[in-house]
């Protein structure tokens, strides 16, 4: 049984879970949410386990006619969501049913939002994931973001016993002056002032921003004279900030396995959440930290989402 | 920086952070055989002993990532096994390689720039054809796009620049030069290599149980085929 029909899909709507992890040796790159955080919280308000398929919205929201009794939730960017043309709140489950109409429309803050439903969007499995990776028109719902017309199915699964809410303070903000944390390296020791240019400076979100990459513009990061302008081709990691000629950094994201130029910098893993949530004009800072660190914010990530599903189970 | 043998390899491997999930640890300068079969024998050694927070070990020309769960590990502790592992690799060799056979039918349709490659170097078809199916081309590493593999061995008679104005769309299993490479596109994407030929294999199919033919540290070898051989071929494969 169908659960939901795409009445009109949005910016750029696709099925995602966590990621394809381990073919990044064969050039099939991770993809997945971009927003864990949020990601994983739409899955838990549901009922879900944190690893399930969910819609991911970007900019401009879907669309959608109900076709069965379910549970949903959305979180990430605030985007404004109607049920029957009714309000309802994000961060929440809801219960719907069919011939109900829901549209999410334009976002007011961040970027990505995500849509769980109960027992998860059910596409075939692709190399492990479900995720989408449209570049190589891979996995999701035939390998594309989704179109008008197209009909999702969900896994079985009960529905709630009773509806759930993440409480106002857990929820994040998305700033258009956005604070990213970022270690040096792999290719630091091609810098010097450039790093320093990195970390002091605002740099802007260019319309050129993807689940590929976000190019940003703000001043030059110059490589050493000394050293040369590319690297050997090497594997990428999300969040490696690459420096190619034209010396304007790209965060590199979920949907690029290589490449051939000088990394800066990696955005920590807690912070791609925040790369992922601004849009064409905000302003990222970058601040240095280091591992240490780094690993500390992660651990309190897993605790945080720990508490929050101990929270939402209670 | 580091001592740096006469092949190119470091006496030491550099470490280089990539974020809080990524470790880089690089084996030598530049792009060498030697220095590849270090990055790949390493690998192997790795996984024998896989630590339990390395979730993936990716080798490439001269180095390889490891990608770590930080709940369980970090870079501290990923070192000593990385110089054990180099330790008892000493004096070991590369295991035998795979030599992957693909079959290419060259030039005509399949092969729309083989006339630039020809002229750029007074050759023949057929002496384009000899000169590029000869060899075994170590893969280095794959990436870029799924089952792309990144070759060395081109010989030298064959060099010729990209196009000027890359395709929009250069079709599943075409075979192209660009400069000191040659390779295969394994998925239709846009791209400015001299296309000289085709392969009928399905180089990356997502639904087979090994989606990849081949891995790095194997050897390529181009067969010559027909049209004919090509059609057959490209049926068989369509009906798997």
């Amino acid at each position: 049984m169908n659960a939901f029909k795409i009445l009109a899909p949005g910016g750029f709507t696709s099925v995602q879970d966590r990621g394809r992890f381990g073919y990044q040796q064969m050039g099939v790159p991770v993809s997945g949410a971009l927003d864990s955080f949020a990601f994983t919280l739409a899955n838990l308000l549901v009922g879900n386990h944190e690893n399930q398929a969910v819609l991911e919205i970007t900019i401009m929201g879907p669309s959608l006619e109900i076709q069965k009794k379910m549970d949903i939730a959305l979180t990430g960017a605030r985007m404004g969501m109607f049920l029957n043309n009714n309000p309802v709140e994000q961060w929440k489950s809801i219960r719907v049913k069919p011939g109900d109409i829901l549209t999410i429309s334009q976002v007011q803050s961040g970027c990505r939002a995500y849509l769980a439903v109960g027992g998860g969007i059910k596409v075939p499995e692709v190399m492990g994931s479900y995720s989408t990776y449209a570049g190589g028109k891979l996995g999701g719902f035939r390998g594309r973001p989704l179109e008008k017309g197209d009909e999702l199915t969900t896994h079985d699964t009960k529905l709630l016993d009773k509806q759930r809410s993440i409480p106002q303070n857990l929820i994040p903000q998305y700033p258009s002056n956005a604070t990213i944390r970022a270690i040096p390296g792999p290719q630091d020791d091609y810098f010097n002032e450039g790093l320093t240019t990195l970390f002091a400076t605002e740099y802007m979100v260019t319309a050129k921003a993807d689940r590929m990459g976000y190019r940003l513009q703000g001043n030059a990061l110059p490589i050493r004279k000394d050293m040369p302008k590319s690297i050997i081709s090497e594997p990428s990691m999300p969040g490696g900030i690459q420096i190619p000629p034209d010396e304007q950094p790209i965060i590199l994201l979920v949907e690029q396995t290589v490449g051939g130029y000088a990394k800066i910098a990696t955005v920590i893993s807690t912070d791609q959440s925040k790369v992922a949530q601004t849009t064409p004009g905000d302003m990222i800072l970058f601040e240095r930290t280091d591992l240490q660190t780094a690993h500390a914010v992660y651990m309190e990530k897993i605790n945080k989402i720990a508490k929050i599903k101990e929270l939402l189970w209670g | 920086m580091e001592a740096v043998k006469e092949s190119g390899l470091y006496a030491k491997p550099i470490y280089r952070l990539a974020g809080d999930r990524g470790f880089l640890v690089e084996f030598g300068k530049g792009i060498d055989p030697r220095i590849n079969s270090k990055v790949r024998t390493m690998a192997r050694a790795l996984e024998k002993n896989k630590h339990g927070g390395i979730r993936e070990i990716i080798p490439t020309y001269r180095s390889l990532l490891l990608i770590y769960d930080p709940e369980i590990t970090n870079p501290d502790r990923l070192c000593p096994l990385i110089e054990q592992a180099g330790n008892t690799l000493e004096n070991q060799e590369d295991s035998p390689c795979n030599i992957v056979e693909i079959p290419v039918c060259y030039g005509g349709d399949f092969g729309p720039d083989m006339e630039n490659v020809q002229k750029a170097h007074t050759l023949t078809p057929q002496q384009v054809i000899t000169l590029h199916s000869s060899p075994e081309y170590l893969i280095y590493m794959v990436g870029f796009t799924p089952g792309f593999a990144f070759l060395g061995g081109l010989d030298e008679k064959l060099y010729t620049p990209r196009l000027e104005t890359p395709r929009m769309l250069v079709p599943e299993g075409s075979v192209g030069i660009a400069n000191n490479q040659t390779g295969m596109y394994p998925v239709a994407s846009p791209g400015g290599w001299q296309i000289i030929g085709r392969t009928p294999l399905k180089l990356f199919a997502p639904d087979r149980s090994n989606p990849f033919l081949y891995k790095a540290g194997d050897k390529i070898k181009f067969m010559p085929i027909s049209e004919q051989e090509y059609d057959l071929l490209s049926q068989k494969e369509n009906n798997l």
